[in-house]
């Protein structure tokens, strides 16, 4: 399994049976398909629907999830207008967003839109989500491409919202920010040597610290 | 009062220096036969507001790769690179909103409010130069509305009276430009008689339309 499947996994695992889900784009959009049996999801799509599913017939152009892939929805879907999408976002109708980082710090700060002079792509909904989702989850592998860290003590880049972090999943471990940045679980193979050799942030073990169990990898 | 005109009398109406909203997500319910016109009418140095900057060879993103657009006002570039470089090279103004604000500001415009308190930008460089205020005890930022001379917008079906449906995710912006610009065009896939449209079901009240136009022709 490769870390963006090891990722989405135990993503899948964080989310209860009724829950209201926005996925970011790329990774994110990986995660209904590690739901545990038993556990389904509402997912919100942010260009105006709930109930997202799987492409399951022809494309319909006019059916798109918000990074515009032809997507399907399930029975019980519903369609609305950009407005009411983002009340159900702000208004804390959508119980979980989880969506990348280009950096997140132990303060529970998000930067994951523009890096100044070089890409400038945008927020989209990215500052309403984290804003207004009652569990703001960064799923993301842990170093960028050339290895540095992800994870630290202050974003240097512009921040998307300031302090709305609650959980961090990577492919080498699980953090919660409660006061600080606490390593929750750790990937098997994985030791807390190596989590601080990746992380530039400074972050408390948890006492109750645990190898993420076998069956949720 | 007939709504009815051909996309080629559609081009009549732009000028340069118009501000204009255009509906749409990454093109999905974008008034593909309105931006033609709009394309081939020549006006420049346009201020746009949409979701997006589309693509550079469909929708909007078109406008912006011809230099047509001076100012942009939208949440999302990155799917047209040409926006991108037109900002950094200071060929282009681009106001980033987040997108929930985008919303707001657009639905005030057309509602007769002077704007909304939102917590959404707050402690980033979406405050800068807003009003902040906090009420029960929460910090917010005062954004404004936002309006337009001309809007385009998408919609499935309209009766002859301008009430509109949608089609999935094609309704995104629409209904909220449909009241936030002096001179409001519609296209459509299907122009039915009054009647035809169950009202439980209209979406946007044709009171708001000004022009109706068939895509592909009428």
């Amino acid at each position: 399994m490769n870390a963006k499947e090891i990722i989405a996994r135990r993503v899948a695992r964080e989310l209860k049976n009724g829950d209201v889900v926005n996925l970011g784009i790329g990774l994110p959009t990986l995660i209904p398909n590690f739901l545990p049996s038993g556990i389904t999801i509402i997912v919100q799509s942010e260009n105006g629907f709930l109930g997202l599913g799987p492409l399951c017939d022809e494309p319909n152009p006019s059916l798109v999830n918000a990074g515009g892939e032809p997507c399907g929805i399930v029975a019980g879907a519903a369609f609305f207008d950009s407005a009411m999408s983002f009340a159900l976002i702000r208004g804390g109708h959508v119980d979980v967003s989880v969506l990348g980082a280009l950096q997140v710090d132990s303060l529970g700060n998000l930067a994951n839109w523009m890096v100044p002079g070089k890409r400038v792509p945008g927020m989209g909904g990215a500052m309403d989500l984290t804003t207004g989702a009652r569990h703001v989850i960064i799923a993301m592998e842990h170093c960028t491409k050339d290895g540095s860290a992800k994870i630290l003590t202050n974003c240097t880049l512009p921040l998307t919202c300031s302090g709305k972090v609650q959980t961090i999943v990577t492919e080498m471990a699980l953090f919660r920010i409660n006061n600080g940045l606490v390593l929750e679980e750790l990937c098997p193979g994985v030791s807390i040597a190596d989590v601080r050799n990746c992380t530039e942030a400074d972050f408390t073990v948890s006492p109750n610290c645990i190898a993420t169990p076998g069956e949720l990898i | 009062m007939n709504k009815c005109m051909s996309l080629h009398e559609v081009k009549a109406v732009f000028r340069d220096g118009m501000t204009i909203m255009c509906g749409g997500f990454l093109g999905v319910g974008s008034p593909e036969g309105l931006v033609r016109e709009l394309m081939s009418n020549g006006a420049k140095n346009l201020t746009l507001i949409s979701n997006d900057s589309a693509f550079p060879d469909s929708g909007i993103g078109q406008l912006i790769a011809n230099k047509r657009v001076t100012r942009l006002i939208a949440s999302h570039i990155g799917t047209n690179p040409e926006t991108g470089r037109q900002m950094i090279a200071k060929e282009l103004e681009v106001i980033l909103v987040p997108q929930g604000t985008l919303a707001e500001r657009i639905r005030c415009g057309g509602a007769g409010l002077g704007g909304v308190l939102t917590e959404t930008g707050v402690g980033t460089l979406v405050e800068e130069g807003k009003i902040k205020l906090t009420a029960n005890s929460i910090k917010y930022l005062v954004e404004l509305p936002l309006r337009a001379d001309i809007a385009l917008i998408k919609a499935k079906r309209a009766d002859r009276a301008g009430n509109l449906v949608y089609e999935k995710a094609g309704r995104n912006f629409n209904p909220l430009m449909a009241l936030a610009a002096d001179l409001v065009i519609v296209e459509v896939d299907e122009l039915v008689d009054c009647g035809e449209i169950d009202p439980e079901t209209v979406i946007t009240p044709g009171v708001v339309i000004d022009k109706i136009v068939v895509s592909g022709g009428y």
